[in-house]
């Protein structure tokens, strides 16, 4: 290095450069090894970082697909009890389970025990049925005829086809019976069983099965949840950091709400939920488990961060502005609307969206609100009980069945999904409006 | 507030200034001495030294002009020091033409001695001594900044054309009953005259000092001739 | 000395006027009993070392002073006879009527239309759009901008030179049509050219306007003013004709500063 080379000529000349040059040395020495510990660090936290990620992913990558199986159904009215020309209760009422046996029957006509028949019939879901059902109802002139259907499996059969569940009896984590193992190999031989892409993840709530379980329900409560955090929490937030940082005076009040507000964003946010359930749930009489509570549960806490962003972006704005505006004449409010505001709208606007993406991924504060609960139905307005993301990650991280720890992983996707783009959205934002003085 | 410039360069500009003006002034002042030293003695020798040595006082006159314009174009001053720097341009100018005059005197000098007889120069050197005086006094008060010995100078210009008046008269009278003193006595009106216009310059310094020092020319009228009673 | 200027001043009523105006900034006393009278149709100058009080007075003539929490004004300062320190009185409206031009540019990071037409916007000055144009174009015009932006009015008022930008805020404070306008230092952030283009447009500006202006530079307030007031440790020490002020000043102070013999 030039340094050194230069270092030891000098030392060359005169002998009382020597500590000189090894000065310099230590301290090229240390810059290097400071540099190498953040590298290191930074590489350390992506290393965490890669772990997590590949784990979740490995875990959760397969609940993106569900197995079907192919069964021929015969529209046998007689099976389905239905006379005469069907109406739509009748198809509604109709048994389709019977149906569903049938077919299996016809396809595998050894099977003749009870025992055995429940077997085969536990090889296909429950919630078949409503989709024959469905078939019918869209065709009523089905009736009477044969269709070859792809009826959802049972998660049992799920787990042995991802291969995450051994086929065989007698190996720890097996559920299905030898006979089970059995069918289930014939239907595959003969092209009866396939992987498609897993809509019900996307569309349904929640479910006791597994292969009947999704996340809609979750998503809807998450977004309701949200769009009430944010009508309440973004204008109250946004007006109280103008009024502390334009109008409140400066005494010793101010000062004692400037450090509550500090304090606040530091608060666990399972303390929020108590104040939820005290304030909101016993006090208000507002319905449990509703996405209106869970939302101004959740403006509770992201008002903080909202107040102390836009309080800082404010600060930033130069006082050289505000002062040209009070000298034209404008009020201390028009200084604000026109000039001050505007300008610190980026920040502004970054501390909402990171306040909104912090508050997608609250889970205790939520729990305390009774948002815990096992829903199945899509909420259709904020006051219907529902569940959130996280609270959804929570449940099936509770449930027993094999299926849902890939269903887990995969809701944690999903969550992670959208924070991403939460916070891909404040970044294009925050150059948008980006502006130079 | 101090008396010296936060920046001292400038201080030592304007004493160099004052330091150039003062050699002039003692330099012109030598000169008229010498003038009429040789004019009372009939020194050609030293008349001949005068009138080569205001080439000199020239040489410094044209150094303080462009001092002086440097000055202002560098230092843009204010105040008292733009009057300093415009007086000394008005002084040094002043002196000037007070050398000229002292060496005018020497010539004039050299061309009466050949004339032969003795000339009549004794009032000349009278009003000669007066005159030198006075320039003598307005130029220490230059150099001290004195208001008092300025306006004095400047009252008793009146003097010096009492004087010179009554020099005139005696050299026409002379001339009258003595026909063959003409020449010489014409040569000594001229001188007289010379030294009476050095008394005027005299003059004009003390009010370029009296401008420099308060801002304002000296109030009323420049006493004349035979005005009886001082100013103020 | 019977100069035109102060003949006027002793015919004319002062446009501004402060009587025993005291500036306190906290524990600070930082003006002083300040008795000074201020007249229209002329450029005044006000001068003195840093921390004299100079910017203080000229804050207290728009009530920028407002905007510090701890100042205190007491004393009284007229503008036109009526007391603008008068708990009736409206700032935004004194602040219409006097306008002020900062030492550091300072356009709003808006078009260069939008800068002029702020102003008047937030009075209501303008009817419609037309009028509203006008407006514009007349303060640019009368500011020496025109010309050089009339091509450009949408772009950003911050993308403009320093001495542009300057021009620019003079734009905007004339758009406002204001009597009085106060400059703080208004050329120490501009190069020579800018410098004098706005000392010019100030030229220009003083028969229709009552200009006050702070300045450090002794040159540009020669230059630039009539008159000349000079503070020394927030009092006012001398005020006069500006010739008078730098060839034959009165106080020994007052030459001091402007000889260079301070400190």
């Amino acid at each position: 290095m030039t340094d050194t080379s230069h270092a030891a000529a000098l030392s060359a000349e005169r002998p009382s450069a020597d500590p000189v040059a090894a000065r310099l040395k230590r301290r090229h020495a240390a810059e290097r090894r400071f540099r190498a510990f953040g590298l290191g660090a930074v590489l350390f936290a992506l290393g965490f970082l890669g772990i997590l990620l590949t784990t979740i992913v490995s875990h959760g990558i397969t609940a993106f697909v569900s197995t079907y199986v192919k069964v021929e159904i015969h529209f046998d009215p007689a099976l389905l009890g239905i006379e005469g020309t069907p109406t739509p209760e009748a198809i509604a009422a109709a048994d389709y389970r019977a149906l569903i046996r049938d077919g299996l029957s016809r396809a595998f006509p050894e099977v003749q025990n009870r025992t055995e028949q429940r077997q085969l019939l536990a090889l296909v879901s429950g919630g078949a049925e409503g989709e024959v059902r469905d078939t019918l109802r869209d065709n009523p002139s089905l009736l009477g005829q044969s269709r070859t259907l792809w009826l959802l499996a049972n998660d049992d059969v799920d787990m042995v086809i991802k291969g995450h569940a051994p086929r065989e009896p007698g190996i720890p984590g097996n559920r299905l019976s030898e006979a089970q193992g059995r069918w289930l190999t014939a239907l595959e031989s003969h092209d009866a069983v396939k992987t498609r892409f897993n809509t019900i993840l996307w569309t349904s709530g929640d479910s006791r099965q597994p292969e009947q379980a999704g996340l809609w329900g979750a998503v809807v409560g998450s977004i309701f949840s949200l769009t009430i955090t944010l009508l309440v929490s973004f204008p109250l937030g946004v007006a109280t950091a103008i009024y502390l940082e334009e109008f409140a005076p400066k005494n010793r009040w101010t000062d004692l709400i400037e450090v509550n507000i500090n304090n606040l964003a530091a608060v666990p946010s399972v303390v929020f939920g108590l104040l939820g359930l005290a304030v909101f749930l016993n006090g208000f009489g507002l319905p449990r488990s509703a996405p209106l509570v869970g939302g101004l549960v959740l403006a509770l806490i992201c008002l903080p961060t909202i107040i102390i962003a836009a309080r800082a972006a404010m600060k930033a704005v130069p006082p050289s502005i505000r002062e040209a505006a009070a000298g034209l004449g404008a009020s201390r409010l028009q200084v604000v609307t026109d000039h001050v505001l505007p300008l610190s709208m980026p920040g502004v606007l970054t501390g909402t969206i990171l306040g909104m993406a912090h508050a997608l991924g609250e889970t205790a504060p939520l729990l305390m609100i009774g948002m815990v609960a096992f829903i199945v139905d899509i909420p259709s307005t904020p006051l219907d009980p529902a569940a959130v993301l996280p609270v959804q990650v929570y449940l099936w991280a509770d449930s027993p069945e094999r299926a849902f720890v890939e269903r887990t992983s995969a809701a944690i996707m999903v969550l992670l999904l959208f924070l991403t783009a939460m916070n891909l959205i404040a970044i294009m934002l925050r150059k948008k409006f980006e502006r130079k003085w | 507030m101090s008396e010296v410039h936060t920046v001292k360069s400038y201080d030592e500009e304007l004493a160099h200034l004052t330091g150039i003006i003062a050699r002039m002034g003692g330099m012109a002042e030598a000169q008229f001495t010498a003038g009429l030293q040789a004019l009372a003695r009939r020194d050609d020798d030293l008349a001949q030294r005068v009138v080569a040595g205001d080439a000199r006082i020239d040489e410094l006159d044209r150094e303080v002009q462009s001092f002086a314009v440097r000055l202002l174009a560098l230092r843009q001053p204010m105040a008292v020091d733009l009057r300093q720097i415009v007086g000394a341009l008005n002084i040094s100018g002043e002196i000037e033409r007070v050398g000229d005059y002292a060496a005018n005197l020497a010539k004039r000098a050299l061309v009466l001695n050949r004339v032969g007889i003795a000339a009549p120069v004794a009032g000349v050197v009278r009003l000669g001594d007066m005159v030198r005086s006075l320039l003598k006094e307005v130029l220490d008060a230059y150099l001290e900044k004195d208001l008092t010995k300025a306006l004095e100078v400047w009252s008793r210009d009146e003097e010096v054309d009492a004087l010179y008046n009554a020099v005139m008269q005696d050299l026409i009278t002379q001339m009258t009953e003595d026909p063959g003193t003409i020449t010489a006595a014409t040569h000594l009106l001229f001188i007289a005259k010379n030294i009476e216009r050095i008394g005027d310059h005299a003059t004009n310094i003390a009010e370029a000092l009296h401008y420099q020092i308060l801002g304002t020319s000296p109030a009323g009228s420049r006493p004349k001739g035979n005005t009886v009673g001082g100013p103020e | 000395m019977n100069s035109p200027v102060t003949a006027r001043a002793a015919q004319g009523k002062a446009k501004v006027s402060a009587r025993a105006l005291n500036v306190y900034y906290g524990e600070k006393h930082a003006l002083h009993e300040v008795d000074l009278d201020i007249f229209s149709g002329e450029v005044t100058a006000l001068i003195g070392p840093s921390g004299c009080g100079k910017s203080t007075f000229l804050r207290c003539i728009n009530r920028m002073n407002d905007m510090v929490d701890s100042a205190r004004v007491s004393g009284q300062l007229t503008i036109d006879g009526s007391d603008i320190y008068d708990h009736s009185l409206d700032v935004v409206q004194l602040r219409a009527r006097v306008g002020m031009v900062f030492q550091k540019p300072n356009p709003f990071p808006k078009s260069i239309y939008d800068n002029v037409a702020y102003g008047p916007r937030i009075h209501g000055l303008a009817r419609d759009q037309e009028e509203l144009d006008e407006i514009v174009m007349t303060s640019l015009e009368k500011a020496g901008l025109l010309g050089e932006v009339k091509d450009r009015l949408t772009e950003s008022g911050t993308g403009l030179s320093g001495g542009q930008q300057q021009r620019l805020c003079i734009a905007r404070a004339i758009a406002v049509g204001p009597e009085v306008i106060l400059m703080d230092e208004p050329c120490s952030a501009l190069d020579p050219i800018a410098t004098a283009k706005v000392e010019e447009l100030i030229d220009e500006l003083r028969d229709n306007y009552t200009i006050v202006i702070v300045t450090h530079s002794m040159q540009q307030a020669a230059r630039v003013s009539q008159r000349t007031a000079f503070f020394h440790l927030g009092k006012l020490i001398e005020v006069s004709d500006t010739e008078q002020i730098f060839t034959n000043p009165q106080h020994s102070l007052t030459q001091g500063y402007i000889t260079g013999r301070f400190g």
